[in-house]
């Protein structure tokens, strides 16, 4: 059965305290500008500092000690069962690579890559990877900092124009070409598709993946 | 002209952070006892707060403070309030929770209790200019950046003399003229009087603009996210209410602002303000829904422009009216900058335009990349295309009769413009896009699609002067450029910098860019918006280089003999130019200024600077050889950048998709000063000129003034599929006479032209349908093409 409650902010309908009347109420909630966000970041609101006790009470709020494997390395992080996988990375364990641009699997710049498949790690529960082999931008090259041959492509192509989506294009590359070592133009454009880049550098990024692909030998 | 670095491509520093993902934006930054800050929004379009109690907020564990309203530095006049009582939209900061983290404040915000007090609002400007209307504002309805706060009712006539989708026109904020208008329409061959609408599309920088602040010593340490960096520095500490000085400002990267990060913005003064207050760090991220609300729009237009051709194809009238919707504070003037771009692109014989900027309860607009003439090109490049199809005339040639030449004047106060080489680049992209043999292909059917070409093109004013250049030569050899350009993507910041080194000849490897850090004590820069840096920052490089070039003469002249004009340079050492033999290395010449010390080392300084260089060259003295200058070098008129383009578009009658065949951008910017650089102006203004074009909206319920659109979904923009996977450009490359080097600044124009361009196409692949309204959806196209009326009435604003 669909469960239709709603975010507990909603039920002070009738409440005198609140001093609204229930039109004005209506409207509110209606204006889903403040009571959506407020949803949408009860997840989404574990930064840096965590606390002890004050999301005790929430049901199934306390944090986990859990290992995840990131970048070819064991990391063992405390996280909390709501957390998305973007939080962690960015927040727990310092790889900001991974960026931020709407936090709802629109706009690619969270990608990152689970066993070798892309995905929008904003939109990820950091428990559901815990068997998974994640890596993120800063995991794409080698072990002794050399570049992937598409982020040294982007670099040739000038592809990077702000540089905030670039992070989500290099890895949704990376993925590409470990697939279809020699994809066509077309197969690139497909493949990034899900990365918005709003300074249209998209002309560029693909030169750097057709670049990239002439370059790599086949794994 | 051929130069040593100017005109070659190269790679810029900040490249490789960006592949790497080590580049750091604000939201990536961490201090010590960082707490987390949530804003409280309005939910309604006009509000005021009666009565507000946060006791059972304040009280929750982890809960560390409040920011009110009457906290913070109150806004000047009309300008946008940092926080505020009486919000005036929907998604406004009324107050900010700060907490141990962020679901703590989230949680807190909504304990909050507080009553609102409905006020009237404004949703379609038109409204509001109603006898009896609502005002957006308690003060007033009309105003913008640069036109005072008035108000202005139109009367139960203006309304009833326009026609049927025609804009009335009541008494305007504005008005200007040249020439005799009404007899140029009396001697025209074809008179046209149309209303348009553009649409308002928020600027969706992929960065939302968070930001993080802390106090030490006194000192304000703001991680900001924005296009440009020292010119954000005295706007920001007055927000704060500290003196430029106290503030370091870092913002080494931004993701993105197209106009809306241009300078100092209310939301960044919030973790400062509330930073103070707490005693810790702040930092306040923002979300792609809070962005929609905060992020700014463009200024919509609603329009009524009359034209008056010749037989010839010559403008011989043009008489405008644009009444310009924009948010309930200062915003923009985008309506003065179309009118702007009419008077110049088109250069029409005579000219009347009237103007109102009309304020509205919708978020706040500032200028979005083209502000105004970009919009403006969308509405009257399709009216040149109905011209030459009614005048018979080839659409390239009437816009090339139509186009600058030398002695053109600009705007109401008739400006000289330094250069314009449009008719070049129309002339260049024609030949290149094979407009002869593609205009036969209008269309041209294949299945359900139908071909159709167009050509577009935009300007903007393109670059400014007055301000600062900062280089030093060190001891070690190397040659640093210090800049107070910002880095919103576009290399300029170092682009720029190369003007430096080339006046030294130095070879870029010697050459290290010091940028977005007030640390590294940066001149006096305007921002990067405007199209400006490539041709401003060009300048100030460009004198603060000859300034150390004139001192390492001198110092050669002290110690080898002779005066300073007998030494020359090479990029290594000052050599007497009649004996090469006699030479100071470039790092022994760099010592040499710190023993002589005084102005050699910045230790005296030229009375003009501003202090923010002074203070900066202050700071560097005594590390090496110091050049410092103010840019007085002479102004010729006004500096303006242009761009034409091609586009062949397919379009599915059946689905109303459009498909863009081929598109071709080509820049006027003077002489080129990084050929890759300039490339991806051209393509990534292609990409938002479609989404202008075609794609971007944002919506309002007009009942309660509530967003329809906060995902980037509903907005929306371009993604790889809807732009073609290849996008040609090209460039005139012609020096502008009155720029140390020729080059002038190019963002904008690309833009307004891609999108002009693809909606002329489309209007001809569908017979030359002129649709009056950006963007030119899918709903509209298959309505042309199967017939039936459009889904909104001709003045709709704000509309799916």
């Amino acid at each position: 059965m669909t469960d239709f409650r709603v975010p507990t902010s909603a039920v002070r309908v009738d409440d005198e305290a609140t001093r609204y009347s229930r039109r004005e109420f209506i409207k509110r909630v209606i204006a889903s500008g403040a009571v959506a966000s407020a949803a949408t970041y009860v997840y989404g609101g574990l930064s840096g500092c965590s606390t002890k006790g004050s999301r005790a009470a929430l049901a199934g709020g306390v944090e986990r000690l859990v290992s995840l494997n990131v970048n070819g390395q064991v990391r063992r992080v405390d996280v909390l069962p709501q957390e998305t996988l973007a939080m962690t990375l960015r927040y727990k364990l310092g790889l900001t690579g991974t960026k931020l641009g709407c936090d709802r699997a629109e706009c690619g710049a969270c990608t990152v890559m689970l066993d070798d498949i892309t995905f929008n790690s904003c939109s990820v529960l950091t428990h559901s990877v815990r068997a998974r082999k994640v890596v993120t931008v800063e995991g794409v090259g080698g072990p002794n900092g050399e570049l992937h041959p598409v982020q040294q492509a982007f670099i040739d192509e000038l592809s990077p124009q702000c540089g905030f989506c670039t992070p989500g294009q290099v890895v949704s590359a990376v993925a590409l070409l470990m697939r279809n070592p020699k994809p066509t133009r077309d197969q690139c454009r497909a493949a990034l598709a899900g990365n918005l880049c709003r300074c249209g550098a998209y002309d560029n990024y693909l030169n750097g993946v057709m670049r990239a692909a002439a370059g790599v030998s086949p794994t | 002209m051929t130069y040593k670095l100017l005109g070659k491509n190269f790679t810029p520093h900040d490249v490789l952070a960006k592949v790497m993902g080590t580049a750091k934006y604000a939201e990536d930054f961490r201090a010590e006892g960082m707490v987390f800050c949530r804003m409280l929004t309005s939910p309604m379009p006009h509000a005021r707060v009666k009565h507000l109690d946060a006791s059972e907020a304040l009280k929750m564990p982890g809960v560390v403070g409040i920011l009110t309203a009457d906290e913070v530095t109150p806004a000047k006049g009309p300008s946008n309030p940092i926080l505020t009582n009486e919000p005036q939209y929907v998604g406004q900061p009324v107050l900010a929770i700060a907490a141990v983290d962020e679901t703590t404040a989230q949680d807190a915000l909504e304990k909050i209790k507080i009553e609102w007090e409905p006020l009237p609002f404004v949703i379609n400007p038109l409204d509001s200019l109603r006898p009896g209307g609502p005002d957006a504002r308690l003060d007033g309805n009309v105003g913008s950046l640069g036109v005072k706060l008035q108000t202005i009712k139109w009367t139960k006539e203006d309304f009833d003399n326009a026609g049927p989708g025609q804009m009335p026109m009541g008494a305007a904020a504005e008005e200007w003229k040249y020439g005799d208008v009404e007899a140029g329409f009396a001697k025209s061959k074809v008179v046209y009087d149309d209303s348009f609408v553009t649409a308002s599309n928020s600027h969706h920088s992929l960065e939302p603009r968070t930001c993080m602040a802390y106090w030490q010593n006194g000192k304000c340490f703001v991680h900001g996210s924005t296009q440009s960096h020292t010119f954000v520095v005295p706007g920001l500490a007055q927000l704060i209410g500290v003196k430029p000085d106290d503030i370091i400002y870092i913002a080494e990267f931004c993701g993105g602002g197209f106009g809306s990060k241009g300078a100092a913005y209310s939301s960044m003064a919030i973790p400062a303000l509330f930073s103070k207050k707490l005693n810790k760090p702040v930092m306040m991220r923002v979300s792609r829904a809070e962005e929609y609300a905060i992020g700014c729009a463009r200024n919509g237009f609603v329009g009524r422009v009359k034209l008056g051709f010749g037989e010839d194809g010559r403008l011989l009238a043009a008489d405008m009216y644009i009444l310009q919707e924009g948010g309930p504070n200062n915003g923009f003037w985008d309506f003065r900058n179309a009118a702007d771009a009419l008077s110049i692109v088109y250069t029409p014989e005579s000219m009347r335009f009237r103007g109102i900027p009309v304020y509205g309860n919708t978020p706040t607009r500032s200028a979005q990349r083209g502000p105004g003439e970009n919009q403006i090109a969308c509405a009257l490049e399709p009216l040149m295309d109905r011209a030459a199809r009614d005048l018979k005339i080839d659409r390239l040639e009437l816009r090339r009769l139509n186009a600058p030449k030398p002695d053109s004047k600009v705007g109401s106060d008739r400006r000289v413009v330094t250069s314009a080489y449009l008719e070049d680049a129309l002339e260049k992209g024609g030949a290149r896009f094979n407009w002869e043999e593609r205009k036969a292909r209008s269309g041209q059917r294949n299945g359900s699609k139908v071909t159709g070409v167009g050509i577009g093109q935009a300007y903007h004013p393109a670059g400014f002067s007055g301000f600062d250049g900062l280089v030093r030569l060190l001891p070690d050899g190397t040659f640093h450029i210090h800049t107070g350009v910002g880095n919103l993507g576009t290399f300029s910041h170092s682009g720029t910098a190369r003007i430096a080194a080339e006046v030294l000849k130095c070879d870029w490897e010697i050459c290290v860019v010091e940028r977005g850090d007030s640390r590294k004590h940066l001149p006096w820069n305007i921002g990067q918006f405007g199209s400006n840096t490539s041709f401003t920052m060009a300048r100030t490089n460009y004198v603060a280089a000859m300034d150390a070039l004139q001192k390492m003469k001198e110092i050669a002249a002290k110690d080898l003999g002779g005066k300073p004009g007998d030494y020359d340079v090479d990029g290594k050492k000052v050599f007497a130019k009649a004996s090469p033999g006699r030479s100071l290395t470039y790092a022994k010449v760099a010592q040499r200024a710190i023993d002589l010390g005084g102005k050699f080392t910045g230790k005296e300084l030229p009375a003009d600077i501003n202090p923010m260089t002074r203070a900066s060259a202050t700071a560097l003295a005594g590390t090496g050889l110091i050049g410092v200058a103010k840019d007085n070098l002479p102004v010729g008129g006004e500096t303006a950048a242009f761009a034409a383009a091609f586009v062949e578009v397919e379009v599915d009658l059946e689905t109303g998709q459009h498909r863009v065949v081929d598109v071709l951008n080509v820049g006027d910017c003077g002489t080129v000063i990084h050929p890759m650089g300039l490339e991806t102006q051209l393509k990534g203004g292609t990409v938002q000129g479609f989404g202008l074009a075609c794609f971007e909206h944002i919506i309002f319920d007009p009942q309660n003034g509530l967003p329809g659109v906060v995902g980037l979904y509903q907005a929306k923009p371009p993604t790889y599929l809807d732009v073609p996977s290849v996008m040609q450009t090209d460039w005139v490359d012609k020096a502008d006479p009155t720029s140390p080097m020729g080059t002038k600044g190019i963002g904008e124009p690309p833009l307004g032209a891609a999108a002009s361009a693809l909606i002329c196409a489309i209007s001809d692949a569908l017979g030359g349908h002129v649709f009056n309204r950006t963007p030119v959806s899918t709903d509209m196209i298959l309505n042309v093409a199967s017939k039936r009326p459009m889904s909104h009435t001709p003045l709709q604003i704000h509309t799916a």
